[in-house]
């Protein structure tokens, strides 16, 4: 423990310098995350006439544009390396270090954060002067309380992605369960559609799914459309889900390594 | 040109014979195919469970877009993807110049290298979806629009092609482009919702940058019989230069190629 802590400033370093190294790859996957904008140009769209629900037009911006911002913040790339190493064997080289190669693998993902974050920070002034200062949400305790949703949001994000990960090790298809996953998680999380413009039965069971957890939650916080009783509820949940999951990752990460056999030197 | 045809035959097989080899991935693709055909359909639900219209396009006619949609994502997959991200890695590992050294035209070889035969569900997905469509509307699409959607369906499959080899010249200047399919492929889905939709800069993009309108949106106008003749001609004439250029684009970047090895 006290040697992953003592290391981890190292790798943090190498993740960002490698971060830097590659920024024109970098910026092509954060140019990627385009999704929330399409999805904005068309919500405005119909909102052009009436409002949908509890949704104007001025709303939808306010939601897609945080959707934006949180979705750049909580970007994670493990399942491919994860796919590669194991497939390739070079996860042996891995093995190899004093340090929990799921510890590394977020470090190096944590490192780009900087980076992202210089991108992504122009977009969250651009969101607050387009919408304006009324659509943040006004109680102080909740503000404070968004990074935390934002780190909650990513943990949720990596651990998944490490469990999916690990079925590389049993399964051929890891990248297929990974496909579902995306499918399951734009619908779930309020990605493409805000989630209470659902029937009610759909809105119900994503509350009790994690992909909420991992976009819609910090989003709809951020903007005040979650009262502060149900906010600290919510931020309840999505710890649990933290925890839940964390104790799936190690587990299956325990599992599939007895399967790992490195071919090749 | 029998002697391509032929050559096409060839690289048909061999991507067929490995679909059949690996039965069990056959299904899961094919399967996973089909299951986002339908799961895009949910956002759209929503949309029209709200309103009646969306920039003057009723939901039977959206639900036509989504049919092309569905379409161009499986050729896209199943014919021109495989084969691209194959030359990227002859590209970087420099053995491109066994493809050069073949007696035929590198350009054909290169786009025919690989097929996923599993995106024919993808196909079936889009027919289903065209059915649904026009049963609802309780019509057919008359012979003229069908005429002029083949048309149309044959020019964006051309632009979607050039936009890949344009993809695939960079690559002999950058070597790693792999994730400019991924951006690419990100940028496609915006496809499925008619362009009406978009205003102002995303208007402009997606008609003239990156003409999503004329993949997706025209065609299903066309279908619809909502398209002149003097459109789809105009569209044509643009398809074919972009398609030139996009020749002229690749004949210059295979010149500058040096191989990678030694």
């Amino acid at each position: 423990m006290r040697r992953t802590l003592k290391a981890l400033p190292t790798l943090l370093e190498v993740g960002f310098a490698e971060a830097v190294a590659y920024r024109a790859e970098f910026l092509v996957w954060l140019l990627s995350t385009n999704m929330p904008l399409v999805m904005l140009a068309l919500w405005t769209a119909v909102a052009r006439d009436a409002p949908v629900g509890r949704f104007g037009q001025r709303d939808f911006v306010a939601y897609f544009l945080a959707a934006l911002v949180v979705r750049m913040m909580t970007g994670a790339w493990v399942i491919w390396e994860l796919n590669f190493e194991i497939r390739e064997g070079t996860l042996a080289l891995r093995l190899l270090r004093p340090i929990h190669p799921l510890v590394a693998y977020a470090a190096e993902n944590l490192a780009a954060l900087p980076l992202r974050a210089l991108v992504t920070l122009p977009v969250a002034v651009g969101a607050l002067l387009v919408v304006g200062r009324e659509r943040v949400t006004h109680d102080p305790l909740l503000l404070a309380l968004f990074p935390v949703t934002v780190a909650g949001a990513w943990l949720i994000t990596f651990l998944a992605m490490a469990i999916i990960g690990s079925l590389a090790f049993r399964l051929e298809q890891a990248g297929s369960v990974f496909e579902v996953w995306l499918g399951l998680f734009g619908v779930f999380s309020g990605y493409l559609v805000p989630l209470e413009l659902f029937p009610r039965w759909v809105e119900t069971l994503a509350r009790a799914l994690p992909f909420r957890y991992m976009l819609a939650f910090p989003v709809e916080l951020v903007i005040g459309m979650t009262p502060r009783a149900r906010a600290l509820a919510e931020l309840g949940i999505q710890w649990g889900f933290v925890a839940l999951l964390g104790l799936g990752a190690s587990a299956a990460w325990r599992l599939g390594l007895r399967r790992f056999s490195a071919v090749g030197g | 040109m029998l002697r391509y045809l032929r050559l096409l035959g060839v690289q048909f097989r061999a991507s067929a014979a490995i679909a059949v080899q690996y039965r069990v991935e056959f299904l899961v693709r094919a399967g996973l195919a089909l299951f986002w055909t339908g799961w895009t359909l949910v956002p759209l639900l929503v949309v029209y469970g709200a309103r009646t219209a969306v920039a003057g396009w009723s939901f039977d006619e959206a639900l036509v877009v989504v049919g092309w949609f569905t379409l161009l994502k499986g050729v896209l997959e199943g014919a021109v993807n495989p084969s691209l991200t194959a030359v990227v890695e002859h590209i970087r590992k420099g053995t491109l110049d066994f493809v050069l050294l073949k007696p035929a035209d590198a350009q054909f070889l290169v786009s025919t290298a690989k097929f996923e035969p599993a995106r024919v569900a993808d196909l079936a997905g889009a027919a289903a979806v065209f059915a649904v469509a026009f049963h609802r509307m309780g019509r057919a699409p008359t012979p003229e629009g069908l005429l002029l959607a083949a048309v149309l369906l044959a020019c964006a499959v051309a632009i979607l092609y050039s936009l890949w080899i344009l993809v695939i010249s960079a690559a002999f200047v950058v070597v790693k482009v792999d994730n400019l399919s991924f951006l690419f492929v990100s940028i496609y889905d915006a496809a499925r919702w008619p362009a009406d939709v978009f205003r102002g800069g995303l208007r402009f993009v997606f008609t003239f940058v990156v003409p999503l309108a004329v993949m997706t949106t025209f065609p299903a106008e066309a279908l619809l019989g909502r398209l002149g003749p003097a459109r789809a001609a105009l569209i044509a004439a643009g398809a074919l230069a972009f398609s030139v250029l996009a020749r002229v684009v690749w004949l210059r970047s295979i010149a500058r190629y040096t191989s990678a090895s030694s």
